[in-house]
């Protein structure tokens, strides 16, 4: 599904990934960690096109083809979803509207008639009852005025209408309460596919304790400096993130 | 003022004076003479004056408008249909005249008057005696002095005291005839607690440069609840200055909207008094430029007694190399304690060569008040882009949906399903391809 390989990409000519390695196969959910600054939102932004990034070497192929070569549009239609850690507002705009764009958008790019109003509702009332969302969330300008947790849950619900291939979320969990953490991580797991692969961005174990992860990596200085099972996030939890470092020749000598 | 300009305006009056609404009224002819007189005196706004420091009305002043249409309306009922907003109740004026066989009025309820001005002259002048005595008042504009002496037309509502009037009322201007100048009246009061809507709409029909100056007087009595809009669709050539002049009683409330999607060059004046305790008005706005249209708003809300609230809302989208201007001036006054004034004006700018000049104008000369403002100027957000981008919208319709987003928080703010509808169906008309689709 996503084949990324020495991946090096600057910010204002500050080197951010140093070489990224990585290969998810449909069906996977890998969880990326790192402390903060690793690089961990830069490489879930380069994914999904984000302009500011300068990729400097390397490559990222989806389903076989070159990723990096396409616009963000393209991409999110060839079914690659990025859930954003800091979901924007965007005043004027219900929340409705978005949906059936992108849905429609998405459906056009893969050849499927849109969907009339009555089954796009019908889509939607089941999805949010998934998510546990007030229908009305769906007539208020999207993301405005929404709590944290409304929001991620709103990303979430974009997820379950758009039925990515590829799904990246960035850090879905931060700023959630705990009965909200569980709603979101449910919406999570039911979107488990075997022809999906989904790529969970984020700083602590917590969300991984609801949705085990196939794969653990663990991205220090812009690479990758574990990977490993679930189990790796476990002992994460335990020594935090100075094992990692420590566990390095770091050139810097420093540990904890 | 210019001779030529003088002998110009002198010469039309003295062509078509004898032919104007009145004419048989010794006081009109009268009235209509003096404000000659100080049209002369006034002439044009120059830029030199504070007011107009940003619009300059030169090419008005060189363009020799002739006074009076040459020929009968040429405007079909086919056309005022697709105009006529659904349930409301239609006036339709053609170059500046009310064209009876075009406005098909129902029944009205029982305490709403409602006349064309010529007619109210022809039949019943005396009541507009006051109104239009003392229509050129000490601050007026040349534009204003021009539009008493040739008044041609306009509508005189008179709602009686507890009357509520429920279908809007749709004043249908629409310009047929290229290089004439237009001069309208509306007259409008409330009653004691009476409610009407007033929709004030002005259309170009042809391509040519034309001129409409037009003036909406509006008076309301205490516990009256006013709507007036404004939708200004002139041709891109037209020159467009408009007058709202608003007094409003004690706990009266008045709401204003200005869309101005027309017009090459456009200036609209609203000025409120709060004249009774505890009287409300909501100023909203929305101006839509493009090409090298110019745009001017000026609003002004004097809080001459207590308790009164005025909240504003305007905002501009830019393209081209267009300009637009926003004035809101504010007074409060010594006596106008628990005032509660705020003003926001939002511009989006979507060419490097449009401009907008903002200016917040308070004045406030008592303590106890709660007054503010806030202006932006800026261009469509890079992440709110991406965003949607993101979720498979072409940067094509990302740009036009957030722009189309941007103007709808004006038009939400209306009441009227009608003209609502009507707005964001103009708005989606603008859009690119891509964003009518997902409207």
């Amino acid at each position: 599904m996503l084949e990324i390989r020495n991946l090096h990409v600057s910010v204002d000519g500050k080197p951010v990934l140093n070489g990224i390695d990585l290969t998810i196969p449909a069906g996977e959910v890998h969880a990326i960690m790192g402390p903060n600054g690793s690089g961990k939102s830069t490489l879930a932004y380069v994914l999904a096109g984000r302009e500011g990034y300068q990729v400097t070497a390397g490559e990222v192929r989806y389903q076989g083809s070159d990723l990096l070569a396409l616009t963000p549009e393209a991409r999110a239609r060839a079914g690659v979803f990025l859930a954003f850690q800091y979901p924007v507002e965007i005043p004027g705009v219900a929340n409705i509207y978005l949906l059936k764009a992108a849905l429609n958008s998405v459906r056009k790019a893969s050849g499927l008639a849109e969907l009339d109003a009555m089954d796009f509702l019908a889509l939607i009332r089941a999805k949010l009852k998934l998510m546990g969302m007030d229908e009305a969330l769906l007539y208020r300008p999207v993301n405005q005025g929404f709590s944290g947790g409304e929001k991620k849950r709103n990303e979430i619900l974009q997820m379950a209408v758009l039925e990515p291939k590829l799904a990246i979320l960035d850090e879905t969990d931060s700023g959630l309460d705990i009965d909200a953490l569980k709603v979101v991580a449910d919406g999570i797991s039911s979107m488990r596919d075997a022809q999906r692969a989904i790529v969970l961005v984020t700083h602590y174990q917590r969300l991984l304790d609801y949705i085990v992860p196939d794969r653990v990596h663990v991205l220090s200085q812009g690479r990758i400096a574990r990977s490993g099972g679930p189990e790796l996030a476990k002992e994460l939890e335990r020594h935090g993130y100075g094992w990692i470092d420590a566990g390095r020749s770091s050139p810097m000598g420093e540990g904890p | 003022m210019n001779p030529e300009v003088r002998d110009h305006y002198q010469a039309e009056f003295a062509r078509i004076a004898t032919r104007l609404p009145g004419a048989e009224v010794a006081w009109v002819r009268a009235a209509r003479a003096a404000a000659l007189v100080q049209f002369v005196a006034l002439g044009f706004p120059t830029r030199q004056q504070e007011g107009w420091k940003y619009t300059s009305v030169t090419p008005i002043e060189n363009s020799r408008f002739s006074l009076r249409p040459s020929a009968a309306p040429r405007v079909t009922a086919a056309q005022v249909a697709e105009l006529a907003l659904p349930g409301a109740l239609l006036l339709v004026f053609v170059d500046g005249r009310h064209v009876p066989e075009l406005s098909p009025l129902d029944l009205l309820p029982e305490g709403v008057r409602l006349t064309s001005v010529a007619e109210a002259l022809a039949r019943d002048p005396e009541p507009l005696r006051m109104l239009l005595e003392g229509a050129v008042g000490l601050e007026a504009t040349g534009f204003a002095a021009l539009n008493a002496a040739f008044l041609a037309d306009g509508t005189c509502l008179y709602l009686a005291e507890d009357v509520v009037l429920d279908a809007p009322i749709q004043l249908l201007f629409l310009a047929s005839e290229p290089g004439i100048a237009t001069h309208c009246h509306n007259l409008i009061r409330a009653g004691t607690r009476s409610s009407a809507v007033v929709i004030e709409h002005h259309v170009g029909l042809g391509d040519e440069a034309y001129c409409t100056n037009c003036i909406t007087d509006i008076a309301l009595a205490s516990g009256a609840q006013f709507t007036h809009h404004k939708l200004q669709q002139e041709s891109a050539k037209a020159f467009h200055i408009a007058a709202v002049r608003v007094k409003q009683g004690q706990d009266s409330r008045f709401h204003s909207g200005s869309f101005a999607l027309g017009g090459g060059l456009v200036r609209v004046d609203i000025h409120v008094s709060l004249d009774g305790e505890g009287a409300e008005c909501v100023l909203d706005g929305l101006y839509l430029t493009s090409g090298r249209q110019h745009v001017d708003h000026h609003t002004c809300v004097d809080h001459a007694v207590p308790r009164g609230t005025s909240h504003e809302f305007y905002k501009g989208i830019l393209d081209g190399a267009s300009r637009a201007v926003f004035n809101g001036k504010v007074i409060v006054r010594p006596d106008a304690q628990q005032s509660d004034a705020f003003q926001t004006n939002c511009n989006l700018l979507l060419s490097e060569k449009a401009e907008i000049d903002t200016k917040p104008q308070l004045e406030i000369f008592a303590d106890d008040v709660k007054c503010g403002h806030g202006a932006t100027v800026g261009q469509l957000d890079p992440e709110q882009i991406f965003y949607l981008r993101s979720r498979g919208l072409d940067d094509a319709a990302a740009r036009g949906l957030l722009t189309f987003a941007f103007a709808a928080e004006v038009i939400e703010r209306m009441p009227q399903a009608a003209l609502k509808q009507r707005l964001e169906a103009l708005l989606r008309g603008r859009s690119p391809d891509a964003v009518k689709e997902l409207l």
